[in-house]
């Protein structure tokens, strides 16, 4: 999961306008379907690897951690190229997913959440005329960011609390069992949290905001 | 459900009036929660205390326009919560019971900063308030990390953080300990008692309310005891104990 994992450093990319980046990922992932080699897929990989360990200086464990969660799709696209095409496009279609996988966490490993919020604020900032709020926009991109790992904990705990009463927690009854008490909770949720904006102001959000945090 | 309330020109704000409740009625539906309250809150600190269901948490989000009542009215400073919403939210910061709801931004320094960027404060200022707050808190080692892995204590004190950080010249506190073990109930009650500002707490905590200047213990929507901490905390104990 990609999700807030900013890793605090003093380094280049992580000072770069978080702009730069996103637009640095898109013309990666441009590059890399443009110019279907194994070269360029495998250049991809070592470049964003070698800007995330050398320049930016995240872990490699967190590279690793990525990599891992799509292990599953770089062997199984592999796999039904060998059968399909050939194993050497199955390696450059892998090579090509692992690149854009882990481009996209050095991006959000050096890039603060409102730098990236602000940048969509940015990009929606023509909806305007269209009477949309680009600052609710960004609202509700790092709310998302902030509730998904909540919501994952809230169904965990519904999780534990039927298998210590001896519920299913697997299968298709341990969902349907899992969903109901979670949605309930999550409009619970919803509700306060809603209340929680407004006493903090969330009408009062100026037309424009301001730029990202400074420090 | 809640009424969202509407909003007015810009109306003076005099302090020494402090929260005015007059003739207030509220009910979801055929349920009445608030029944008849004529008050006016001076003090210092002021605690509720009541029942599960007694109109605690309806009371307490009538003091900044959470909930506007049905009849009657609410005045902060002279603000009418139900006229100059705006005014009074700037004026009255809220504490949920449950950090959770309360934190809507991954990191914990951006969720400080997040009642800043709504009135607009520059991005500098706010840094600097920021990070004076959550130095304040013990929180400045954690300003980058997800919200999400801090712990209970530590996530109520990020909510404190972010309504202090707004400078309210009031707070209400619902039922701030309710989550908490005794170590973290402990700080954040000392926390309270050294806020310069008012607060009103709202509390099953009985403990919190020790040096309370005024506490009131309700029950049916009514206030049914009003005077020092400890001749309402007796009362309350003895509601409870008929009960």
């Amino acid at each position: 999961m990609t999700l807030a994992l900013y890793v605090p450093r003093a380094s280049p990319v992580h000072r770069a306008p978080a702009g730069a980046k996103l637009l640095a990922l898109t013309g990666l992932g441009v590059l890399v379907f443009a110019v279907p080699t194994l070269t360029v897929a495998g250049g991809a990989l070592a470049g964003v690897v070698l800007v995330g360990l050398l320049v930016a200086r995240l872990p490699a464990g967190l590279l690793a951690r990525q990599a891992r969660a799509v292990a599953v799709w770089v062997v199984a696209i592999i796999a039904v190229h060998a059968l399909v095409t050939d194993v050497l496009t199955g390696l450059e279609a892998a090579l090509r997913l692992l690149a854009l996988v882990l481009a996209a966490a050095v991006v959000t490993a050096t890039t603060r959440v409102t730098a990236m919020v602000a940048v969509v604020e940015r990009v929606c900032a023509p909806l305007r005329f269209v009477g949309v709020r680009p600052a609710r926009i960004g609202l509700v991109l790092a709310m998302a960011l902030r509730f998904i790992p909540l919501v994952a904990e809230r169904a965990d705990r519904i999780r534990e609390a039927q298998a210590a009463r001896g519920g299913a927690v697997r299968g298709l009854r341990g969902v349907t069992t899992t969903v109901v008490p979670l949605l309930v909770q999550v409009l619970q949720l919803a509700h306060t949290v809603s209340e929680a904006l407004d006493a903090r102001g969330a009408d009062d959000v100026p037309l424009r905001r301001g730029g990202p945090r400074a420090a | 459900m809640r009424r969202r309330p509407g909003r007015g020109a810009p109306a003076t704000a005099d302090p020494s009036r402090g929260i005015e409740l007059v003739g207030v009625h509220h009910s979801f539906g055929e349920r009445t929660v608030l029944d008849g309250l004529d008050l006016r809150l001076s003090e210092h600190r002021v605690g509720v205390v009541g029942a599960n269901g007694s109109g605690k948490s309806t009371f307490a989000r009538l003091l900044n326009g959470l909930v506007v009542p049905i009849t009657g009215s609410v005045l902060v400073d002279g603000l009418d919560t139900r006229t100059a919403v705006r005014q009074v939210r700037r004026r009255v910061g809220f504490v949920f019971q449950d950090p959770d709801a309360q934190i809507v931004h991954p990191t914990v320094a951006e969720d400080a900063a997040y009642g800043l960027e709504n009135q607009g404060v520059p991005a500098a200022e706010r840094a600097e308030r920021v990070a004076e707050v959550l130095e304040r808190y013990g929180l400045a080692g954690h300003a980058d990390h997800p919200a999400h892995l801090l712990s209970g204590g530590q996530k109520q004190l990020l909510a404190i953080a972010g309504v202090l950080v707004m400078r309210p010249a009031r707070i209400v506190f619902d039922e701030p300990t309710t989550l908490l073990d005794l170590v973290n109930a402990r700080r954040v009650a000392r926390v309270i008692d050294e806020l310069p500002q008012s607060a009103v707490v709202v509390t099953h905590d009985l403990d919190l309310l020790d040096g309370f200047d005024r506490v009131l213990v309700m029950d049916a929507g009514r206030v049914v005891e009003d005077g020092p901490a400890e001749q309402s905390v007796r009362a309350y104990r003895k509601l409870m104990a008929d009960r």
